[in-house]
């Protein structure tokens, strides 16, 4: 289980994030929905380490994540962000390499050799692993880096769970490899000791796939729970200012606006 | 994949026979020129009876070899400083040259032929690699903090540049000021600093340029995969288990170092560091251990064969080879400047 307790943070005189506790299992697609500026990204900067909160702590199963170094956490955790450029001509395969690199020393091993071709080919890069990764589309690129931080934890550790946190990966995709991805996440989450940390725009999404929704808004946590319990016509209305069209057919749900 | 391992596995070969028959045609030609024979028995007598030595026999020991053997580690120096700076700015268009390493580390060597004497301070014959160093520092963090945007605390390539440009600008006026006011012969020729030159290499030059090298790129090859992870952003390099500010602080030092103590002898060559690592990408992509391991061959190819051209150019007169480097540097660098995808 990941864990963050009370987290607070606040810029210039700001609070960005307002005490805020969520608890995120393993097994679980855990998805964060929110508004723009509610505090989804910092969130995940805080979950991530990247930022320090002003109050509160992370605990990765039990472990405070401000004691644990960056190659320890590489080891279990790893991390899509947005907008990742290039600086250089890399191949696909180099790339997708990249997510072994807290595995070993000097050469990749057969280990990670193997990690890195199951994960191409779980993603459907496995094709253009000679092609240069500039020269590829949007999309293309982001189930490159979808390879690259399933490699980094494609085996599963002893003694840890695996957690992978995504932030916003669906943008460059169109609906069908959103759906794609969706369906792919939900198949690795059948080894349980993985947890899933991701933030959406897409509501119809989140109520499609995810096990748990945290809808933040204003830098406080709204709801969180299941998608009956967060996505109701009240919470939605608070925090985007319109209001929702539920419908339910048996046991989904679809939002429509305007 | 493996159609690809192969063509790049025939690279370093190619590389390292150009640069076996470069040096050997450094060794041989020059306003003198010098047989194999002569090598041979030289190199035989030098152990034996130094004293029997022939004139030219003296020439290849004691200026033609070692020159030659500068060559190949100034070469290797600036190659992988230009390779180890490209990474750390992610930026194919930086060079040790650009961002004030060389002109701070000439101005640093400047300073101490110039006021040496003065100073309380002295390692010996680390005095001078040593000034160089604290020269190459002291500019090249001044353009790192200087080019850093206020806001963002990153620096973009025309803040870079620029800050680069102004302060090349301001160490080369020092340097001016101290070849002005010198005695010292070698720190009165401003052209030496400016353009470089390779004539005052002795076995001396190359026994501490070959400690400095040997030890940095060492040090950097075991850091090339981190540099590598660097290529996607640094947050996720971190996200790999990387400690960026470690790393950028070792690789900034291993290259000024490097390149520090290479001026010092040398004075100040450009676009070595830039033409390398471009020509290299080409060939075989921008994994930076292959790039390390084949800048060393690279630049040392690059070096020789345009110290020989310099030599023979204007035979018996020697032109500064850094106008040999730039003759060839420019077109590379504005080539890579209109490339547009590599840029902002």
């Amino acid at each position: 289980m990941l864990s963050a307790k009370n987290i607070t943070y606040k810029v210039g005189g700001k609070t960005l994030l307002d005490n805020i506790s969520v608890d995120f299992e393993e097994g679980n697609l855990n998805l964060i929905i929110g508004p723009n500026g509610a505090g989804k990204s910092t969130l995940i900067k805080i979950i991530c380490s990247q930022i320090k909160p002003e109050s509160g702590a992370v605990h990765y199963a039990g472990k405070n994540i401000a004691a644990t170094s960056l190659s320890e956490l590489a080891q279990i955790r790893s991390v899509l962000s947005q907008n990742i450029e290039l600086a250089f001509p890399l191949t696909v395969k180099e790339v997708v390499m990249m997510g072994r690199y807290p595995h070993y020393d000097g050469k990749p091993g057969q280990k990670d050799e193997a990690a890195c071709q199951e994960a191409m080919d779980f993603f459907d890069v496995s094709a253009m692993a000679d092609r240069n990764y500039m020269t590829l589309s949007g999309g293309e690129k982001q189930r490159v880096h979808f390879a690259r931080v399933i490699a980094q934890i494609w085996c599963p550790v002893t003694g840890s769970n695996r957690y992978l946190i995504l932030d916003e990966p669906l943008t460059f995709l169109d609906v069908h490899y959103q759906f794609d991805f969706m369906h792919k996440i939900t198949t690795l989450l059948k080894s349980k000791d993985i947890v899933v940390i991701g933030v959406v725009h897409d509501l119809n999404l989140a109520a499609r796939f995810a096990d748990k929704i945290i809808l933040l808004n204003n830098g406080k946590l709204l709801a969180s729970g299941n998608k009956n319990e967060v996505l109701t016509k009240e919470n939605i209305t608070t925090a985007y200012r319109l209001e929702p069209v539920i419908h339910r057919e048996k046991e989904k749900m679809y939002l429509f606006f305007g | 994949m493996e159609k690809h391992r192969r063509q790049y596995r025939g690279i370093p070969l190619i590389l390292l026979l150009l640069l076996v028959v470069v040096t050997l045609l450094s060794i041989r030609y020059g306003a003198v020129q010098i047989s194999v024979n002569e090598i041979f028995s030289s190199l035989r007598k030098y152990f034996t009876t130094p004293g029997t030595m022939t004139l030219n026999e003296r020439i290849f020991m004691e200026i033609r070899l070692p020159r030659a053997i500068l060559c190949l580690l100034v070469g290797a120096s600036l190659a992988v400083g230009g390779v180890l700076m490209q990474a750390l700015f992610r930026n194919p268009i930086v060079e040790p040259g650009l961002v004030g390493t060389s002109s701070g580390a000439a101005f640093g060597a400047a300073l101490y032929f110039v006021m040496g004497a003065t100073f309380k301070f002295n390692a010996g014959e680390w005095t001078l690699p040593f000034a160089a160093c604290a020269g190459g520092i002291l500019s090249t963090s001044l353009v790192f903090t200087l080019s850093q945007s206020k806001q963002t605390g990153k620096s973009s390539i025309v803040a870079l540049l620029l800050t680069g440009i102004a302060i090349n600008a301001l160490f080369m006026s020092g340097v001016g000021f101290l070849s002005y006011i010198a005695r010292d012969p070698q720190a009165r020729s401003i052209t030496f600093w400016n353009l470089g030159t390779l004539s005052g290499a002795n076995w001396h030059s190359v026994i501490i340029i070959g400690i400095s090298t040997v030890m940095c790129i060492a040090v950097a090859l075991k850091y090339s995969k981190h540099l590598n992870a660097l290529m996607i952003g640094e947050e996720e390099a971190g996200y790999l288990g990387i400690n960026i500010k470690r790393l950028k602080l070792i690789v900034l030092l291993i290259n000024v170092i490097m390149v520090a103590v290479a001026t010092a002898f040398v004075g100040v060559i450009s676009f070595i560091g830039l033409i390398v690592p471009h020509l290299l990408r080409i060939l075989h992509g921008s994994d930076n251990r292959s790039l390390i391991r084949n800048g060393v061959l690279m630049g040392g190819i690059l070096l020789s064969s345009a110290d020989l051209t310099a030599r023979m150019l204007l035979k018996p007169a020697e032109l500064p080879i850094g106008i040999v480097t730039s003759v060839i540097g420019v077109p590379v660098f504005i080539i890579l400047l209109r490339k547009k995808n590599y840029f902002f």
